[in-house]
C-alpha cells in the first residue's frame, strides 16, 4: 500500500471554527472547536512547511472565517514562503482595505469570496448577519490587484431562483472562476435540509441556465457547478477519493480525510502536535480505512465505475444509510437509494413556499468562543 | 474561439508557475497541470512579451526535427486549453 501511495496534493486548513456569518448550511461540524483550542502560529506554521515537503501544492486557508485569526497575515505569508500556492476561502466579512492590502503584499495567490444570494434580503437571512452590502465594497477593493479571485454561491431552494442576479454580480466583478456549489447535505446543511433541497423544476431550470452561462463567458469566466448530488444518477467522487489527494486539518489540529469525517463512529484522528503530516498521511488509522477498495462491499466492489468515483461518499453513506462501509446512497444503484428518493419525493409532493419562511424556522451556526 | 496570432498570452490573475519535488506546475485557482517538455517551454514564454506567433517561431526551432504544421496546431491547441482553463490573458 504504502510503496503505491500518491502525495496529498491539497491541504484544507481550518483555521478556526469562530466565524461572525451563521450560515445555515455551514459545513463546519455542529460541535465546533472554541478559540482556546485552536493551533498556534509556530504550529500552523510548521504544518504548511511539512506539507509542501510531503508533495502538497495547495493551502486552503478556511474556517470558520479564517479573518478571524488576528495572525491570518502571517500564516499568509509563511504558507506562501514554503512554497504553496494559497486560497483564502472567507466570508470577507471582518475585512478593511489595510487588511487586504496586507494579505496580497504578504503573498496571497487567490481570494475565494463566499455569496449567500443575489439580493440582499436572501443573503442576510441565510447567513443570519447584515453581510451583503459589505462583500459588495469586498469586490470593489479587488479591482485594485492582480490576484485570483473566485466568486462562490452556494445554492439552494431559497437562492436558486436569483441566479440571473448571481451572474450579473460575476460578470461585473472581474473573477477569472465563479462556483455555483449546491448545498452538501452534511454539519449544519444536514439539520436544515428540509429547508434547503431544491425542486426538480429549479434544478433543470439551474443546469440549463449554467449550461447557457459557460458558453457565454468561455475564455473570460470559468463557471463550475457542484450538481445537488441527491438528483445525481452517481456519487461524486468525494475528495477526490479516500486519502487520495486531500488533508484537512481542524482548528485544534486533528487530521482528517475529509471534513465530515467525524460523523463516522470510531475513526481515530491523529494530531498535527503529535505527529508529523507525512506520518499521518501514510499511517493514520483513519486515512488508511477507506482507502483503496478492500473496504469496498457490493455494488462497488464489482462494479465499472470504482476508480472513477470511489464509491462516492463515506460520510453520506453513514448519514443515510447507517453504514459507512456502504455504497453512497445517492447512487442508482445503490441497495439504500430509495432513502434518497423518499426525501426528494417530500420536497416535489409539497414544496413549502420559502418566501413565507422566518428566522425560526431555521437552524443557524453559532459562532463559538 | 480563435487566437489572435499577434496577440502576447500572458497568465492570468491567480496562475503562476510553481516546482514541487523537482516538478515543474502551473498553479491555478483550485487545480494544478504539470508541465513536462513542449507545456513547460510554452507555458514558460507566456509572459506578455512573446506574441503567439513568436511562441511558434521559437519552438518549431528548438523541435526541428517535428513537422513546422504539426508543431504550430498543438501550440494552438494548448493555448486554446489553457484559455478555456481561465490561465492565460492575451494582450495586444
Amino acid at each position: 500500500m504504502i510503496t503505491s501511495l500518491q502525495n496529498p496534493l491539497a491541504l484544507v486548513a481550518e483555521l478556526t471554527h469562530r466565524c461572525p456569518l451563521h450560515c445555515v448550511y455551514c459545513s463546519n461540524p455542529l460541535e465546533l472547536q472554541s478559540r482556546s483550542t485552536e493551533l498556534s502560529t509556530e504550529v500552523w506554521s510548521r504544518v504548511f512547511k511539512e506539507a509542501a515537503a510531503a508533495g502538497v501544492l495547495q493551502a486552503d486557508l478556511t474556517g470558520g472565517e479564517p479573518l478571524a485569526r488576528p495572525d491570518i497575515v502571517d500564516l499568509v505569508r509563511h504558507t506562501r514562503a514554503v512554497g504553496l500556492y494559497v486560497s483564502l476561502i472567507t466570508s470577507g466579512l471582518p475585512l478593511d482595505q489595510a487588511k487586504l492590502d496586507a494579505l496580497v503584499q504578504a503573498g496571497l495567490d487567490h481570494f475565494q469570496l463566499s455569496f449567500q444570494g443575489a439580493r440582499e434580503e436572501t443573503s442576510n437571512d441565510i447567513s443570519g448577519t447584515k453581510s451583503h452590502q459589505h462583500k459588495l465594497r469586498v469586490l470593489e477593493w479587488l479591482k485594485r490587484y492582480r490576484i485570483g479571485l473566485t466568486l462562490n454561491f452556494v445554492i439552494h431552494r431559497r437562492n436558486i431562483d436569483e441566479l440571473e442576479e448571481m451572474l450579473t454580480i460575476v460578470e461585473e466583478s472581474g473573477a477569472g472562476c465563479v462556483e455555483f456549489a449546491s448545498v452538501q447535505y452534511y454539519g449544519w446543511a444536514f439539520a436544515n435540509r428540509e429547508n434547503l433541497l431544491p425542486t426538480r423544476e429549479q434544478l433543470d431550470y439551474c443546469v440549463e441556465r449554467l449550461h447557457r452561462a459557460e458558453k457565454e463567458l468561455q475564455g473570460k469566466i470559468r463557471v463550475v457547478f457542484v450538481v445537488p448530488d441527491y438528483y445525481a444518477k452517481f456519487p461524486k467522487p468525494c475528495v477526490g477519493g479516500w486519502g487520495r489527494k486531500l488533508m484537512l486539518i481542524t482548528p485544534k489540529g486533528d487530521a482528517l480525510p475529509c471534513h465530515a469525517a467525524p460523523v463516522i463512529p470510531g475513526l481515530k484522528f491523529e494530531n498535527v502536535k503529535n505527529r508529523s503530516l507525512r506520518e499521518i498521511w501514510e499511517r493514520s488509522e483513519a486515512f488508511q480505512k477507506f482507502r483503496g477498495e478492500d473496504w469496498m462491499q457490493e455494488p462497488c466492489k464489482s462494479c465499472d465505475r470504482r476508480e472513477q468515483d470511489f464509491g462516492g461518499c463515506r460520510c453520506q453513506a453513514m448519514l443515510v444509510a447507517g453504514d459507512a462501509a456502504a455504497t453512497d446512497p445517492v447512487c442508482s444503484l445503490a441497495p439504500q437509494r430509495p432513502k434518497v428518493d423518499a426525501i426528494l419525493a417530500k420536497i416535489s409532493g409539497a414544496p413549502p413556499d420559502l418566501r413565507q419562511l422566518t428566522r425560526s424556522d431555521w437552524r443557524y451556526r453559532p459562532n463559538p468562543w | 474561439m480563435s487566437l489572435d496570432l499577434n496577440s502576447r498570452p500572458r497568465l492570468a490573475p491567480g496562475c503562476r508557475m510553481g516546482e514541487n519535488n523537482n516538478q515543474r506546475v502551473l498553479l491555478m485557482p483550485e487545480r494544478a497541470l504539470r508541465l513536462n517538455g513542449p507545456s513547460l517551454e510554452i507555458v514558460s514564454r507566456c509572459d506578455g512579451k512573446h506574441s503567439v506567433s513568436q511562441i511558434i517561431g521559437e519552438l518549431q526551432l528548438l523541435y526541428s526535427k517535428a513537422e513546422p504544421h504539426r508543431v504550430a496546431q498543438d501550440i494552438l491547441g494548448y493555448l486554446a486549453l489553457l484559455q478555456k482553463e481561465r490561465a492565460l490573458d492575451f494582450e495586444m
